[in-house]
């Protein structure tokens, strides 16, 4: 049966390449951090808890100390690029899109066909492990295909993971988080409170206020992944799907996509409103989020109505 | 009842509001938070390197960049740049509205980093639609056309974000999985990103509404 163990000895193997690149270029600070992380996924699961906790402070410091640098691997130039585009035309698409085919047709062919019934993959977890073979069909196709050096990979991926630096593991991070935050029984906490505030029974006001606390804790944040955690287990889980039973599918996917509309109207989620607007040369630098607010307002309003209607109404 | 717990949420809103780093703010936050509800600080890490070991397959995601860094190097952003070029002809609203279409499909199917305001809008987006406004409605004053450039950026952002979580393997996704897990209701990557759809039609539907609103304004407002 293939598990989640398999994907992780994977990215374990990916991280370790980029640890070895890493240390080959003399930047120690992302050798240590890809390094730590490789050994997270490959022996995480025989590691005791407090090892993984220790781990997990390893990485921080890195992080928090500036450890981690953006990287300048060998690529092709600029020029190079555009003629091989010229060359290659739409058919650059098409390794990208063998990885949600893979994962998307697969898991349907795996639960609406017998071939469920032979346990090939772990329980529940089909998808992610389709699209790791997704990745890894995209990346033998696109090599077979482009025929680049065979580090190439390696090295582009290693250009790109370097770039997004410590966000990386931010919102594995930010679940562990919400694990903790439900350990200490802040759900409880905020949940209580909340159950003393709203009107005993009203659905659609508890909906609201959960919604409106993911974009408000969005906007302070910057950041609705952070924001996430705390309105799930304060708000969302406690209230809305243990006491009044919504659908925790929606309750969680639509929750998120209500801070994504805080994320439109706040300068504290500098790269999306404030950066473009340096980069346009704008006049006002809140003129993208004036922009946002006219789509952002009702489009919450919108979440707010998909949340009540299919978590609730469609639900039960 | 012991309400200190609820200090690990206030550091997190003034660990991030301040702009310390997130991963040292979000550490502090679980730690404190533990500590706070009388667990031992040894338990508290321990639980912490548990529940980071436990939502590993969050990060497992990033296998798929050898594949998109291969493809850049041979040009994908460079063919995205002639797609976008290819709606050009069209108004100021049609352009906008396409390349809205364009950014929410391309997330959709997991390639968000295609487009963005270094490179797509300011390149490319914000040009062309700044082009099309002044050839419609003639020459338009400065505001008007930072008010045109700034709604170009505005589009990029209102595509990706309504466009990505229908992409099953993205981190805001296993993110809801993780926490709903560790609170013991387990969800696939599918069943939550399917619910990303009805949202992201109402962006498309909001926002096109509102370009090609603002496209006529324009014209109004240069008679």
């Amino acid at each position: 049966m293939i598990t989640y163990e398999w994907l992780y000895l994977l990215a374990g193997a990916a991280f370790a390449v980029w640890a070895a690149l890493s240390a080959k270029d003399g930047r120690w600070g992302n050798a240590a951090f890809w390094a730590l992380l490789s050994a997270s996924f490959l022996a995480g699961s025989h590691l005791s808890d407090l090892a993984n906790g220790v781990l997990v402070l390893a990485l921080v410091a890195i992080a928090g100390l500036g450890g981690l640098k953006r990287s300048d691997p060998p690529t092709t130039a600029p020029q190079e690029r555009t003629a091989h585009a010229e060359r290659l035309g739409n058919r650059l698409f098409l390794p990208a899109l063998v990885v949600p085919l893979t994962a998307v047709a697969g898991t349907l062919l795996y639960n609406y066909t017998p071939l469920g019934e032979t346990g090939l993959f772990e329980a529940r977890r089909e998808t992610l492990i389709l699209f790791g073979i997704g990745v890894l069909a995209a990346l033998v196709g696109a090599m077979a295909w482009l025929r680049p050096p065979l580090m190439a990979p390696a090295q582009e991926g290693r250009r790109l993971i370097d770039s997004i630096g410590w966000a990386a593991i931010l919102p594995q991070m930010l679940a562990a988080l919400g694990a903790v935050f439900a350990l200490a029984g802040v759900g409880d906490i905020i949940g209580g409170v909340a159950r003393g505030v709203i009107p005993e029974g009203s659905v659609f006001l508890t909906v609201v206020v959960f919604a409106a606390g993911m974009a408000l804790f969005t906007m302070i944040m910057g950041n609705a992944f952070a924001a996430f955690p705390v309105m799930a287990t304060a708000i969302g889980i406690p209230l809305l799907i243990q006491t009044y039973g919504g659908n925790p599918a929606v309750i969680g996917a639509v929750g998120m996509l209500a801070g994504f509309c805080g994320t439109l109207l706040t300068p504290m989620a500098a790269n999306f409103n404030i950066v473009p607007a340096a980069l346009l040369e704008l006049k006002d630098q809140n003129a993208v989020i004036r922009q946002q607010i006219g789509t952002a307002v009702p489009l919450w309003v919108c979440n707010v109505l998909i949340i009540y209607v299919g978590a609730f109404l469609l639900w039960n | 009842m012991n309400y200190w717990p609820l200090a690990g949420i206030a550091i997190v809103v003034l660990g991030f509001a301040l702009r310390f780093n997130p991963l040292l703010v979000v550490v502090s936050a679980a730690l404190a938070t533990g500590v706070l509800a009388g667990l031992d600080p040894l338990a508290v890490i321990a639980a912490l390197g548990k529940a980071f070991n436990d939502n590993r397959y969050i990060s497992v995601t990033w296998i798929i960049l050898p594949v998109i860094g291969l493809l850049e190097r041979y040009g994908l952003q460079q063919r995205a740049r002639t797609v976008i070029e290819g709606m050009r002809g069209a108004t100021m609203g049609k352009l906008l509205v396409a390349y809205l279409a364009f950014r929410q499909l391309a997330s959709a199917l997991g390639m968000k980093d295609i487009g963005g305001h270094a490179q797509a809008v300011r390149p490319l987006v914000a040009p062309m639609a700044e082009a099309a406004a002044v050839k419609t409605h003639g020459d338009l004053p400065e505001g008007a056309r930072d008010e045109v450039k700034a709604m170009a950026a505005a589009t990029d952002n209102v595509g990706l974000f309504f466009g990505e979580d229908i992409f099953f393997a993205i981190a805001s996704i296993l993110l809801i999985q993780g926490v709903f897990e560790a609170a013991g209701y387990p969800l696939t990557p599918l069943e939550l990103s399917v619910w990303a759809i009805p949202t992201a039609l109402a962006a498309f539907a909001i926002h096109a509404g509102r370009i090609l609103a603002f496209d006529r304004r324009l014209g109004r407002a240069g008679r």
